[in-house]
């Protein structure tokens, strides 16, 4: 104990307490945000660009868009099973659900929305591989079903949107963190599955048309563009309580996630902004998908961030 | 009848006994607790004071933590009380994360969420919270604060505009009071942690949520194979372990 350093007087100091809790949310939580946000984000950009385009100009997106969301739903499904202490018990969500929390709406609605994206993503698949199992009785089931393909598609585009922004209430639920209580975060929400579904969109986009292409970078430079200023608001001037402020003060000092943050800044929004809008007059496949690479990391750690630093303020 | 939990904080004295009541009671396990009393010090010596205060479930009337649990195993009772069903509980800790008084864990023995529910089996029987009975100054008082003749609902109107309540800022509508407090001792932003500065040691943090020996594979098969049943021994054995242990929970 330093003897020769005084308290202020005004200044009153904890002497005695329990241990304090860590992070209860950690790296899985993180996982699950962002791979929903994939799992969305591709559905959303795609149906953008099908919207602009026609199917022709992207060759391989009818059937690795809901391939590519399918696999992160499950990954983001897996890790929100695995995060619970008692995981076996997440059917009583099913058996008993309280329709005031996001959590089992948003369970309900996941669960709807992964289903009818494996739909898509195996008649997508068997259209595209026509001599992939052709004598096998559920492939060729599967390929009778081409046409609700088509029919589904704009159901699940609504459905994304919900699907995307659920997060965003849960974490308003959560009261004890005021960091998360902005209504900015539905918002953060939706950029968050614009820039990482451009992103994992531009990996596959080498033999699209060009104005496709160019589309994909649009996209992706206005969803980090956004996003990085809301970011920027949220960590100067999102002093909307004594609360956040004091978790926001911690890291502007230099707290352990300083350096965290300003990195996410730098790999997922400033590097993925200046090459996509360099893209939009000439395409650059290489520097893209370098863009895409860091969007995605950049992404990760700076919901890992946002997620972890409210939980170092002692609640009581 | 709405039951409420009222502290004189004149009266604590800092004995702990309503802590170590709790734990006794309700098989609290170590590394958690329903119910602590936490010391603060105000002031520059030698014009200092050691100020005490009981922190427990404020059993809030508007409780997020019964808002934002998806299976309805955070419920309320008749009688105002917040009651938790570990039967039905499946650890998402979304309740840990709603509640502003950081009153709620993740039990290691049962891996569910727990807290204080006022001794909600000892009401049940007629008999009152645990803390109360051990309080050797009647510090705690607790009753029904709709009947305008209980002890609680008296000593609320006797010290009318000397009551608080924690957070009133949160709107979650507490059913627990304080006399004699400051926004130095129930603000937990008022006061600080200052490392070397405890009474008996550093300022310390829990190394695990939940069981510190329950892997993610066991979370899944326990329920099938079984699983040794941890008491405080066994967690006591596991802190060394539980250091080295970094990454998710």
């Amino acid at each position: 104990m330093d003897h020769g350093t005084a308290i202020e007087a005004t200044k009153a100091v904890v002497t005695l307490d329990v241990a304090l809790p860590g992070i209860i949310w950690g790296w899985m939580i993180t996982l699950n945000m962002w791979a929903k946000s994939i799992g969305t984000g591709v559905i959303l950009v795609g149906a953008f660009l099908l919207y602009r385009h026609k199917k022709e100009e992207m060759p391989n997106l009818r059937w690795l868009m809901p391939l590519i969301s399918s696999i992160a739903l499950n990954v983001f499904l897996l890790f929100t099973l695995i995060d619970l202490h008692q995981p076996l018990r997440m059917i009583n969500i099913f058996l008993h659900p309280h329709w005031t929390s996001a959590i089992t709406v948003g369970a309900w609605m996941a669960t709807l929305f992964t289903a009818l994206i494996t739909l898509l993503a195996l008649i997508g698949f068997f259209d595209q591989h026509p001599d992939v199992r052709r004598h096998c009785g559920l492939a060729k089931k599967i390929r009778g079903m081409s046409g609700v393909y088509e029919k589904i598609f704009p159901f699940v585009v609504v459905l994304a949107i919900p699907v995307t922004l659920y997060t965003a209430v849960i974490m308003a639920e959560s009261s004890a963190r005021e960091l998360w209580q902005a209504p900015a975060e539905l918002i953060q929400m939706l950029m968050a599955a614009f820039m990482v579904g451009s992103a994992t969109l531009v990996l596959i986009a080498d033999k699209w048309s060009e104005n496709a292409r160019k589309d994909l970078a649009l996209v992706l430079a206005l969803a980090v563009f956004f996003s990085f200023l809301m970011y920027m608001g949220e960590y100067f001037f999102s002093f909307k309580s004594a609360e956040a402020e004091m978790t926001l003060t911690y890291v502007h000092s230099g707290g352990e996630y300083n350096v965290q943050f300003w990195a996410a800044m730098l790999l997922g929004f400033i590097i993925p902004f200046f090459v996509a809008f360099g893209s939009l007059k000439e395409y650059n496949k290489t520097l893209m998908k370098f863009a895409a690479v860091t969007t995605l990391i950049g992404l990760y750690m700076a919901k890992d961030v946002w997620l972890k630093i409210p939980q170092l303020l002692p609640l009581s | 009848m709405k039951l409420g939990f009222l502290v004189d904080l004149n009266l604590c004295m800092g004995c702990k006994g309503c802590e170590v009541a709790c734990k006794v009671e309700n098989e609290v396990p170590l590394s958690t607790w329903r119910l602590r009393v936490k010391y603060i010090d105000i002031g520059t010596f030698p014009e200092t004071s050691r100020n005490f205060t009981p922190l427990r479930c404020n059993h809030c009337a508007n409780a997020p933590c019964e808002r934002i649990c998806p299976v309805s195993a955070l419920h309320y009772l008749d009688n105002g009380i917040v009651n938790v069903d570990s039967e039905r509980c499946i650890g998402c800790a979304g309740c840990v994360m709603a509640c502003p008084y950081g009153a709620i864990y993740i039990d290691p023995e049962t891996n569910t969420a727990d807290k204080c529910t006022y001794c909600a089996h000892r009401i049940e029987s007629g008999m009152m919270p645990a803390c109360v009975v051990a309080c050797p100054v009647e510090a705690n008082i607790f009753g029904d604060i709709e009947d305008e003749t209980s002890h609680i609902s008296r000593y609320i109107m006797e010290h009318q505009g000397g009551v608080q309540v924690r957070k009133p800022e949160k709107n979650t509508n507490p059913h627990h009071f304080y006399v004699g407090g400051g926004n130095q001792t129930l603000n937990p932003l008022a006061h600080e942690r200052i490392e070397g500065y405890g009474l008996f040691n550093n300022i310390t943090h829990l190394k695990h949520v939940g069981d510190p020996n329950h892997s993610l594979l066991d979370r899944f098969v326990a329920p099938f194979v079984g699983h040794e049943k941890l008491d405080n021994k066994s967690l006591m054995d596991l802190e060394s372990q539980a250091q080295e242990n970094k990454g998710g929970h």
